[in-house]
């Protein structure tokens, strides 16, 4: 067994034999969710807090079934409904929640890091459900297991990554772990939205649609964050479309079987036309299918291993104290 | 099992011939108690289970030509009582149970049965998808301590042994050949 991650935080520097662990789990999970009973006993008893400082509604909903179709209990917290408003920084709501003694926490929030922040005071496993501009790693595993159940491999492929890459945590976890497993990633966008320092990261970066699809095995369309687009990182909306939509021409540039995945929601006619998106290549339920089997994956691996340690280190449960301070650094 | 051995060696207790004999007794035995195959069908458990209930399942089409009995595969990792026990916990390989169970007469088959836990387990899942007219079991040894009131109905051979002690069985189609093994580990 590969897995060894105490959290899920982020995919950079996860190993490719790791990720590989991950996906093979959820691979297996997949079957469960055809079940007329779409429940196994495995995490009966255990609570799982869906921390949410941003709002979702897809992420949130599949933590939420991925968990209770293992039997645990969750639990959403939403921030506008949080002592968040009342002053209570993350630290202390997150000291608070782990009194009660859940057995994982899943967090999205909008400052990148606010996961590894957490992780650091909690003992728990922390799942990371989108930080900031930071990663987003359920949805690239998620994008890896639907990549993999269409094409059977990753090592080899050429992915195209187009759209807002800049504010993108899906394209970031996408790239790390896209480049581990040791596929040829390129990100493709208007030159504001596509950082050259991620070349550093290995990616092939492309300011034109044509360039960057053709002869891909996967496109992979990102959503125009239009709340993040304040700083006119391009004139309008329509010229964004005009340059950058993927229509079915460009996508006759790419290779015949190429696979089109978008992470949600879709603004048809903006990154992606509805011919597109509602068209023969696109992969785009599927990817939501495979977001539940990831997840439960990831929760059960990680709940897991968290059980194993706590009963191979029986003085961690004679001092409960220490267990409390976070005392793991 | 992959545990630390630290034995005095392994006794060998079942060749392949006495394995091959032995399976054959009980796909006659399996034909005997039920007489026809009409709602019968095979599940194996993982991993060495599975093997063996395909080698029943074969050998039962010999006897009896045509007879094609529906095949299944169950995994018990997720119905396990042991998550906070500090196991390593194997990697999951999936559950296909390509028919509907309700109303079958369900042939759950396993290399070893000890405490019954797994039985237990792999029992758990299958009705977690419909409602077995029955469950009956077929293992190839019966190494006794059980810990769960469970019994198997069809037995390739009864081993006694000392908890001390550790039965493997070896098939040709995942060890390379076929022989069961019984081995002395030291107390811990």
């Amino acid at each position: 067994m590969a897995f060894t991650q105490r959290h899920l935080l982020g995919l950079e520097g996860v190993p490719a034999d790791e990720i590989t662990a991950i996906l093979d789990t959820a691979a297996s999970f997949k079957e469960i969710s055809e079940r007329d009973i779409k429940k196994v006993p495995t995490l009966r008893g255990k609570t799982v807090i869906n921390l949410f400082y941003e709002v979702s509604t897809r992420t949130r909903t599949s933590f939420e079934i991925a968990a209770k179709r293992l039997s645990a209990d969750t639990i959403n917290i939403s921030a506008s409904a949080s002592s968040t408003c009342k002053g209570e920084t993350l630290a202390d709501t997150a000291r608070n929640l782990e009194a009660m003694r859940p057995d994982a926490i899943v967090v999205r929030h909008p400052s990148s890091g606010a996961c590894h922040l957490l992780a650091r005071h909690l003992s728990c496993p922390i799942l990371n459900a989108g930080d900031g501009c930071h990663e987003h790693p359920t949805q690239a595993l998620l994008d890896l297991l639907t990549i993999r159940g269409h094409l059977g491999r990753i090592a080899g492929l050429t992915v195209a990554i187009v759209g807002d890459i800049l504010h993108s945590r899906v394209a970031r976890s996408n790239l790390h772990a896209l480049r581990t497993l040791g596929a040829t990633v390129r990100l493709v966008g208007p030159p504001t939205l596509v950082p050259p320092e991620l070349r550093a990261l290995g990616a092939e970066l492309h300011t034109r649609l044509d360039e960057g699809v053709r002869d891909a095995d996967v496109i992979m369309m990102l959503r125009i964050q239009r709340e993040r687009q304040g700083a006119n990182f391009f004139p309008t909306l329509d010229e964004y479309a005009q340059y950058f939509c993927l229509t079915e021409e460009a996508v006759r540039l790419a290779k015949p079987q190429v696979i089109i995945l978008h992470p949600g929601p879709l603004n048809r006619g903006l990154e992606i036309a509805s011919a597109v998106a509602d068209g023969p290549y696109s992969v785009i339920m599927d990817q939501v299918t495979n977001g539940v089997a990831v997840r439960m994956a990831l929760l059960y691996l990680l709940i897991a291993r968290s059980k194993a340690e706590d009963a191979l280190e029986p003085e961690a449960l004679a001092e409960p104290s220490r267990r409390r301070t976070g005392g793991r650094g | 099992m992959d545990s630390a051995v630290t034995g005095n060696g392994a006794r060998q207790v079942m060749d392949a011939r006495a394995i091959e004999r032995a399976l054959v007794r009980v796909a006659h035995e399996i034909l005997e108690r039920n007489k026809d195959t009409e709602q019968l069908a095979f599940v194996g458990i993982r991993s060495r289970g599975v093997h063996l209930a395909e080698r029943i399942r074969r050998a039962i089409q010999e006897i009896e030509a045509g007879t094609l009995v529906p095949f299944g595969v169950v995994d018990i990792t997720l119905y396990r009582d042991d998550l906070d026990r500090g196991l390593q916990n194997p990697v999951v390989q999936g559950t296909d149970i390509p028919f509907a169970v309700d109303g079958r007469r369900i042939l759950l088959v396993d290399d070893v049965l000890f405490t019954g836990r797994t039985v237990r387990a792999a029992m758990d899942a299958l009705v977690d998808f419909g409602r077995p007219q029955s469950i009956q079991l077929a293992v190839l040894v019966d190494r006794g301590h059980r810990e769960l009131p469970i019994r198997a109905d069809f037995v390739g051979k009864n081993l006694p042994t000392s908890l001390g002690e550790q039965v493997q069985v070896r098939l040709a189609e995942v060890d390379g050949q076929d022989e069961v093994l019984i081995e002395t580990v030291r107390e811990r």
